[in-house]
């Protein structure tokens, strides 16, 4: 029996080469993210000191959002077409693979979407010396979503309509993220230190990289099984 | 050690035969320390200083708050129970906690925005307390949307429970954060009466409206799952005895 880390790796290339063939759902969160964010000067008025001040918060709720729009897709195609159900069965632990899937999810939507916030970030005119916490942040966080996310679309992959369900179920544990998240770009706006904020997200991220995975595995097991 | 008590309690029809004897003594405990605390509370304890008569609210408030944040731990508790050891009545509880805690949240939010206006001059202000019950409010939404999304009801009450563990992790995450962005980004604008040590002839009815709280929601707890127990047992036989009126029989 080959080793439990080359199903992490096995998993991972066959997730990131599928991630390739299906270019539209890797692009759709970002062009989502990019559309939503040329809402809010439409809406608000392309006054500068207005979407300055707004900038950190409004680019945070988006990539929010384009990464709850992503969620659904994490298991279900494994589950349409049965693959879900050889992974379970395998003697292999399934958190493993959970993780490798989440890793993808995050490669292929959550770090898109960090290289792409600083041009949206130019766009809503956030000062200059927000962008590293911007990026940062955005690292730490959309990790961090990814993974708690994987829970929430583990417990509705064998639901016809999970979409609206993954989101009510997976944003109020979001909102830490989303609190320090954007506070740390806030306050990186105002030119303070952020480090308080970057060690919390951090903190964050370490406990859901323990966690979640197990909480995802288990979830599986229930709604595939039943 | 003798772990039959345990065993037994899974059974969802030891557990209706024996609750049918509490139904009584709780409900009259219940209704007798809600009026107690209630009318202590309301008509004779002192007038607050600052906040003049206002503050009594503060008598159903705070129990309905803390009682709902217990009905949560419940829920996630009851729910891991069920999943470890595989029994079937945890489920029902942790089932009849989601609504009875989304109502009292729901309490806990209106009661505080009725407090909130003559005193803040607002029915709503984004402070940590009433934003994190807000949050609650949703864990509540959240667990009562996936019950009721799956067909079969053995996932359905897995699943839930893995939510309600999964929110009991966030809980305390959430109550903090939410608790620093106030002190990160809201300057103490309105501020709360100070939080001065609270007179005695002003806490003991409190302390008994909690009590009271805490022994209604055991009373409502009960009875909801009660409902549910009848609801999942319904093809046994001892369920139909009672629904066909012979419950004299079973009970013995």
């Amino acid at each position: 029996m080959a080793e439990p880390s080359s199903l992490f790796l096995a998993t991972l290339k066959r997730d990131l080469t599928l991630a390739f063939r299906n270019r539209g759902d890797m692009v759709n969160p970002l062009v989502f993210f990019l559309i939503a964010i040329t809402m809010i000067p439409l809406a608000l008025g392309p006054e500068k000191a207005v979407l300055m001040r707004i900038a950190p918060g409004i680019i945070w709720v988006m990539a929010l959002l384009a990464t709850l729009l992503s969620l659904d897709n994490l298991f279900r195609s494994d589950f349409d077409d049965g693959s879900l159900e050889q992974l379970l069965i395998s003697p292999y632990p399934l958190s493993l693979a959970v993780a490798a899937k989440v890793f993808v999810h995050w490669l292929a939507t959550g770090l898109p979407l960090t290289l792409m916030a600083p041009l949206l970030g130019v766009m809503l005119s956030l000062p200059e010396k927000a962008f590293g916490a911007l990026v940062l942040s955005l690292v730490l966080g959309t990790a961090a979503m990814s993974l708690i996310g994987s829970i929430g679309a583990a417990l509705t992959v064998g639901l016809r309509k999970g979409g609206v369900l993954i989101s009510l179920i997976v944003m109020p544990l979001y909102i830490p993220i989303l609190i320090f998240g954007a506070s740390a770009v806030q306050t990186a706006a105002l030119g303070e230190a952020y480090t308080m904020q970057l060690a919390v997200l951090g903190a964050g991220l370490a406990i859901a990289l323990v966690l979640a995975p197990l909480a995802a595995a288990g979830a599986l097991r229930v709604s595939v099984n039943g | 050690m003798n772990w039959q008590w345990f065993h037994r309690l899974g059974s969802p029809r030891w557990f209706y035969e024996k609750t049918n004897a509490w139904l009584p003594w709780l409900m009259v405990s219940a209704w007798g320390l809600l009026l107690i605390g209630g009318v202590w509370g309301l008509a004779f304890a002192p007038e607050d200083a600052k906040q003049h008569n206002s503050f009594r609210i503060l008598y159903i408030h705070a129990p309905v708050a803390y009682v709902s944040m217990s009905c949560y731990y419940l829920m996630a508790i009851s729910g891991a129970v069920g999943l470890i050891w595989k029994m079937k009545l945890p489920f029902m509880v942790m089932k009849a906690c989601a609504p009875i805690g989304l109502g009292l949240t729901i309490v806990v939010l209106a009661t505080g925005s009725i407090w909130g206006k003559p005193t803040w001059g607002t029915w709503w202000e984004w402070d940590a307390r009433l934003t994190s019950y807000l949050i609650l409010s949703f864990l509540y939404l959240g667990a009562i949307a996936l019950q009721q999304a799956f067909q079969n009801r053995d996932t359905a009450d897995r699943a839930s429970a893995i939510l309600a563990l999964v929110g009991m992790v966030n809980i305390p995450i959430i109550y903090k954060s939410v608790d620093w962005w106030y002190t990160l980004h809201q300057p103490a604008t309105l501020k709360i009466v100070g939080k001065s040590t609270i007179a005695p002839s002003m806490l003991y009815p409190l302390f008994v409206m909690i009590i009271a709280f805490y022994i209604f929601f055991t009373l409502v707890l009960i009875l909801y799952t009660r409902t549910e127990i009848l609801r999942r047992e319904s093809r046994t036989q001892w369920v139909k005895d009672i629904v066909l009126g012979k419950e004299e029989g079973a009970r013995s």
